[in-house]
């Protein structure tokens, strides 16, 4: 029997070997999300939980890696929306290697809790596409909606963004 | 300024205050906090969600306090 096959069937060492194949590139969606690593390990482990659980629904020649990344952007997912105001921001400062010296520490910081502010839902595909520049393609994959959605939430993140940082007299953007 | 351009111009912004995430590896194995997880809670492949069966004690309490709507009921069915 594949592997796929026996793995559906709820054998736990064709689950332990998908576990070991997939871990690392779930990891690293989920990190991407969550931008806290012990948390997108707890996710990790939480996503191969809801794998092996409903692993009924899985068809075995179906593309396991899509599946494995979807489930893990669900877990990240219901992590943003409930823990938005319990966790501190991850720390993402000092900022990226070529950060304008012109924008000052503050602007970053009002920036980033900007950006830490914005519904989950927009939060989600804003820090895939604008962040990390995953694909329209892959974010609508991993979302479970169309690329044409993932694209009006990435405007309306922007929209939100560009409206707060305004009033907090961060003129990023002319009106 | 098109939307695509006001986008583009947010995602530099952006870049400034947040860094994409660069190493990707978890620090350690999870396959035994996965153990440890299914150990704790298993994930029976038929478990049913806790939602369901409040969604069931709704409906069997609707049919008790409410017999009037069992025909309505089988009318839709």
């Amino acid at each position: 029997m594949e592997l796929l096959e026996r793995f559906a069937a709820g054998d736990l060492e064709a689950f332990e070997v998908l576990f070991r194949q997939h871990q690392r590139e779930v990891y690293a969606w989920i990190v991407r999300i969550v931008r806290d690593k012990g948390i997108a390990e707890d996710l990790t482990v939480e996503t191969f939980w809801r794998i092996y659980k409903y692993r009924a629904r899985f068809k075995p020649d179906g593309n396991f890696r899509a599946w494995a990344r979807r489930i893990g952007t669900n877990a990240a997912f219901d992590h943003l929306r409930h823990a938005r105001h319990e966790t501190p921001l991850p720390e993402d400062v000092p900022c990226a290697a070529g950060a304008d010296p012109a924008v000052r520490r503050e602007v970053r910081d009002q920036i980033r809790n900007a950006f830490y502010e914005l519904p989950a839902k927009y939060r989600l595909v804003a820090t895939l596409a604008l962040v990390e520049e995953e694909s329209y393609a892959d974010i609508a994959q991993a979302v479970g909606i169309s690329e044409a959605l993932v694209k009006i939430r990435v405007f309306r993140a922007v929209r939100m963004l560009r409206k707060k940082l305004n009033s907090l007299g961060v003129e990023v953007i002319a009106k | 300024m098109s939307n695509d351009e006001i986008t583009k111009k947010m995602k530099e912004l952006l870049k400034q205050a947040i860094s994409p995430v660069k190493e990707s590896d978890p620090r350690r194995d999870l396959w035994p906090q996965m153990l440890a997880k299914l150990e704790e809670q298993p994930a029976g492949a038929h478990a049913i969600p806790w939602f369901d069966w409040a969604l069931a004690a709704l409906a069997g309490a609707a049919l008790i306090f409410f017999p009037g709507i069992i025909p309505a009921l089988f009318y839709h069915l």
